[in-house]
């Protein structure tokens, strides 16, 4: 669409307005991502920093010793920081919820991808994704006042009173508020997030090896067996640990269920206290020499969260396949 | 490709495999000629019928063709005959397809059995990430095959010609094999089963020219042993390497018929359809 | 088996080891069948539990009162922790939805800028960060060495580190989705980068940042461990920014269901309904939301 009358057109020319802005809303959005690093680095300085007196007086104690006792002191560190029983407690309960999850949320996901029915597929899905986006603190009441007394305690009582003699990991009495109950809370909690990711980790399986296997006469499981399992085993391991690095930081749900005993226990069915558990309970009356070694639990806890998720994203970005919004 | 004294052992020992019991079809002293009868056979993908009433002998131990333009139903009427077309949801048969005398979608016969005794192979070659030995062995494991393993994996290899490319890195992965290589592979796979027949889409439209000749020349010999279904666009090759050729056509309500079929040098030289005519001298399609 | 070798077989002969192959099929597709009703009871078993639990303490008085006194007392609500949520996570909003949009204009726009990759891989990181560290960053920082104190500003500074991550990799996502072809017409007409991206892109992609930030809000809402550490917690409604201890609705879920009373434990119920329904609701919207607006997640 040409004019004929040049002289009614604008003059190019506004130079230097408009670059302006450009140049500032590259730099505002530039500093907003470069905001992002930046809190990720005054969290990591600010807290290590606060606790740094609590790891230079207990040392390697921080993590072997069990004798923890806050002193009262404002300025000084004067009691022993052993955490020792936390990091069990936080192990053990971890631990049963990757053994009780992992299998569940494949299981799940090879049925969702290769079982289920086109109808039944998505409302599935959804189902189950709606089961990670309910709040810590209602899981955790619920299980306090209805899932373990009601459900979990009959079978901690059976299995104490049968294996339970001959096993001391299984050894009773049983308490409501244990380890065991909050593995299996634990398990519940980050069997969505696992089953979302293997869900599309099942998916990239390329259609012509499953075809290949079928048109040999193989039957549905032995296709998921001898061809989605194997192809997906890196994806697996990665989801796993993204898993478990969920379970490590988790807090209320499992607080509210494990008990609170500062002690490394061996029976699952007596209480014990998690990392987590120990800052979250012991903040409200702790002196500030207290609240510096609360802080140094959580670096420990950070620590041992970020090793673990950054090794998962590294194997599970290796596939190329996930976003890192399915980890939410 | 000769039958060695130990191809014969090995044959003996695969009647293990499939034992005893023959079909109930007293009247047959001799085998019949034809593998597979389809009658009015109709596949639907949900509400849409993509192949309509097909009427079909296919002769054992020929090259049997399926040509057609694209939409003709071709590859819909191949996945029938081993039950594939059971994976993909919302999928359903009309009609019998007869094998030996056997309706294959009959309520109380394993898609399973079916696929054992009629292997396919793919367009695009899909060897498992796995060992060349263990591709072969793939199908050998699932069946119980613990020994003499070897042997199997040797003789299958032979037949699809690809031993003594292969024969001194069986372990190495299948996926390091060039295409025409992964191709007769995936042959090699199908056959190590022992199945009656085999069925092949479009087997070498990936391939170049020079392992596309290999693949039709490997066809013409499978026959002596297997009967072969091969669906292809390429009118050189149907007319080349089968014995007998159908085609199809896609009619007007989308869903594919058989227009004409007969033995290959009579569809090409003298078609009796004038369609037939029309599309092997590539006036459409 | 080939030709030669006989009369050929039934199909209905099974071979060797083909009843066993067959029965293993058929028990694995129960067993997987069953993993996923192992997943589905518990979330109905929650959903219905607290529906129960719930409904029997939940009043119009329960909304809109504060907590008695004595846990032991019946009656009272949870009004303040409402309020406390409602402040503490929209102060969340206010700081992590700008900066996070900004954010993920720099991840999509400015891809090549060597800070991108870092930034995204740490962002993914942060994802993974335990609230309850978060917490205790901003108790360090702000409450103990700013001397801010507890109270809602801190609590919804707290809050809003943890949505950030979230909203910066949905957005990201949405805005990948918005064709490159509305960004080139845009420039074709003569307009600048910021016009482009702001009175272009991001209109377009609103729906899908709109569903972002609701996700993110209903992951901020249902926050406890964090207050804890910088909120802390208290029975009277508050609306001071700071100088106060502030509660949220999570925090008195969790203060009330460890008290040994019923009535404690019905407000606690009745709470832990509330909160449910608003976070579903939220998450539903959401979706509905994203489908609308034809985004597929």
């Amino acid at each position: 669409m040409l004019t004929a009358d040049q002289s009614a057109r604008p003059p190019i020319g506004g130079r230097g307005r408009g670059r302006f802005a450009d140049v500032a809303f590259r730099w505002l959005v530039t500093a907003a991502g470069a905001a992002v690093l930046l809190i990720l680095a005054l969290m990591i300085g600010t807290t290590t920093v606060e606790a740094w007196p609590v790891f230079v007086k207990e040392g390697l104690g921080f993590l072997t010793s069990t004798d923890w006792r806050p002193g009262p002191s404002r300025t000084e560190i004067t009691g022993s920081y052993g955490g020792a029983a936390f990091l069990w407690g936080t192990a053990v309960s971890s631990l049963i919820a990757i053994i009780i999850a992992v299998p569940l949320a494949i299981g799940i996901a090879l049925f969702l991808t290769q079982l289920a029915p086109g109808w039944l597929r998505r409302p599935a899905s959804y189902a189950v994704d709606l089961l990670a986006m309910i709040p810590s603190v209602v899981i955790g009441l619920w299980a306090l006042l209805f899932f373990v007394p009601v459900v979990i305690y009959p079978v901690m009582e059976l299995l104490a009173g049968t294996i339970g003699q001959v096993i001391p990991l299984f050894a009773g009495p049983p308490t409501v508020r244990s380890l065991f109950a909050a593995g299996i809370v634990l398990a519940l909690m980050i069997m969505p997030i696992i089953t979302a990711l293997l869900r599309e980790i099942f998916d990239t399986v390329p259609a012509d090896e499953r075809y290949a296997a079928f048109a040999v006469g193989a039957t549905r499981w032995e296709v998921m067996r001898h061809v989605i399992l194997p192809r997906s085993r890196p994806g697996i391991i990665g989801a796993s640990m993204l898993g478990l690095g969920r379970a490590l930081g988790e807090t209320i749900a499992v607080l509210m269920v494990v008990g609170g005993s500062p002690s490394i226990v061996i029976e699952l069915f007596r209480p014990a206290q998690t990392i987590a558990g120990q800052i979250a309970s012991g903040f409200a009356e702790a002196s500030p020499e207290g609240i510096s070694g609360l802080i140094a639990l959580g670096v420990a806890l950070f620590g041992l969260t970020i090793l673990i998720n950054v090794a998962a994203r590294a194997i599970v970005w290796r596939l190329g396949e996930t976003r890192g919004d399915a980890a939410l | 490709m000769m039958a060695t004294a130990t191809e014969t052992q090995i044959e003996e020992q695969m009647t293990g495999l499939t034992a005893s019991p023959t079909t109930p079809s007293a009247e047959n002293d001799r085998p019949p000629t034809s593998v597979f009868s389809l009658r009015g056979v109709s596949v639907y993908y949900g509400g849409y019928r993509a192949v309509r009433d097909i009427n079909l002998e296919l002769e054992r131990n020929r090259v049997t063709a399926l040509i057609g333009p694209s939409g003709s139903g071709k590859s819909t009427l191949l996945r029938s005959l081993n039950r594939m077309n059971d994976l993909v949801p919302g999928a359903r048969v009309a009609g019998q397809v007869l094998y030996n005398g056997e309706n294959i979608y009959d309520a109380d016969i394993d898609a399973v059995e079916v696929r054992r005794r009629i292997g396919m192979v793919f367009q695009k070659p899909n060897p498992f990430p796995k060992s060349i030995y263990d591709n072969v062995a793939f199908g050998l494991r699932l069946n119980g095959v613990r020994s003499g393993l070897d042997d199997l994996v040797e003789v299958s290899l032979r037949r699809a010609a690809l031993w003594d490319e292969v024969k001194d890195k069986l372990r190495q992965s299948g996926l390091s094999l060039s295409g025409g290589q992964q191709q007769r592979l995936c042959i090699a796979r199908a056959i190590a089963t022992s199945p009656d027949v085999i069925l092949m889409d479009e087997p070498a439209s990936a391939l170049d020219p020079h392992a596309t000749l290999r693949i039709e020349e490997l066809m013409m010999d499978l026959k002596r042993n297997y009967t072969i279904v091969v669906v292809t666009h390429n009118m050189q090759q149907a007319a080349r390497a089968s014995d007998e050729t159908v085609f199809l056509n896609m009619g007007e309500d989308r869903a594919g018929y058989v227009v004409e079929q007969g033995p290959t040098a009579q569809i090409f030289t003298n078609p009796q359809n004038r369609l037939t005519e029309d599309y092997v001298s590539g006036r459409f399609g | 088996m080939s030709v030669q070798a006989g009369a050929p077989t039934t199909l209905r002969h099974k071979s060797a080891n083909a009843a066993a192959r067959r029965r293993i099929d058929q028990a694995m597709r129960v067993v997987l069948a069953a993993c996923l009703l192992v997943a589905v009871i518990p979330l109905a078993l929650i959903v219905l539990v607290t529906l129960q639990q719930g409904l029997s303490t939940l009043s119009l008085e329960f909304l809109t009162t504060t907590q008695p006194l004595s846990y032991r007392a019946f009656g009272g609500g949870f009004l303040h922790g409402l309020v406390g949520t409602a402040l503490m996570v929209g102060i969340a909003v206010l700081i992590s939805v700008p900066m996070g949009i900004a954010a993920s204009v720099f991840l999509v726009e400015y891809r090549a800028n060597r800070l991108a990759r870092p930034v995204r891989f740490f962002t993914d990181v942060m994802t993974g960060v335990p609230s309850i560290f978060v917490g205790l960053f901003v108790y360090a920082a702000l409450v103990r060495e700013a001397g801010i104190g507890f109270g809602t500003l801190v609590g919804g500074v707290a809050l809003s580190i943890l949505m950030l991550p979230i909203v910066v990799r949905s957005a990201e996502e949405i805005l990948k989705l918005v064709p490159a072809d509305l960004r080139s017409a845009s420039t074709a007409l003569g307009a600048r980068r910021w016009q482009t991206t702001l009175f272009v892109v991001l209109p377009a992609a609103a729906p899908g940042l709109l569903t972002g930030v609701m996700l993110a809000v209903a992951r901020g809402a249902g926050e406890t461990a964090p207050l804890i550490l910088t909120a802390f917690g208290t029975s009277y409604l508050v609306t001071d920014l700071f100088g106060r201890a502030q509660t949220a609705l999570p925090l008195l879920i969790f203060e009330q269901a460890r008290q040994p009373f019923e009535a404690a434990q019905g407000r606690a119920w009745a709470g832990a309904l509330e909160l449910v329904a608003l976070v579903l609701l939220l998450t539903i919207a959401a979706r509905l939301i994203a489908t609308r607006g034809g985004y597929q997640r």
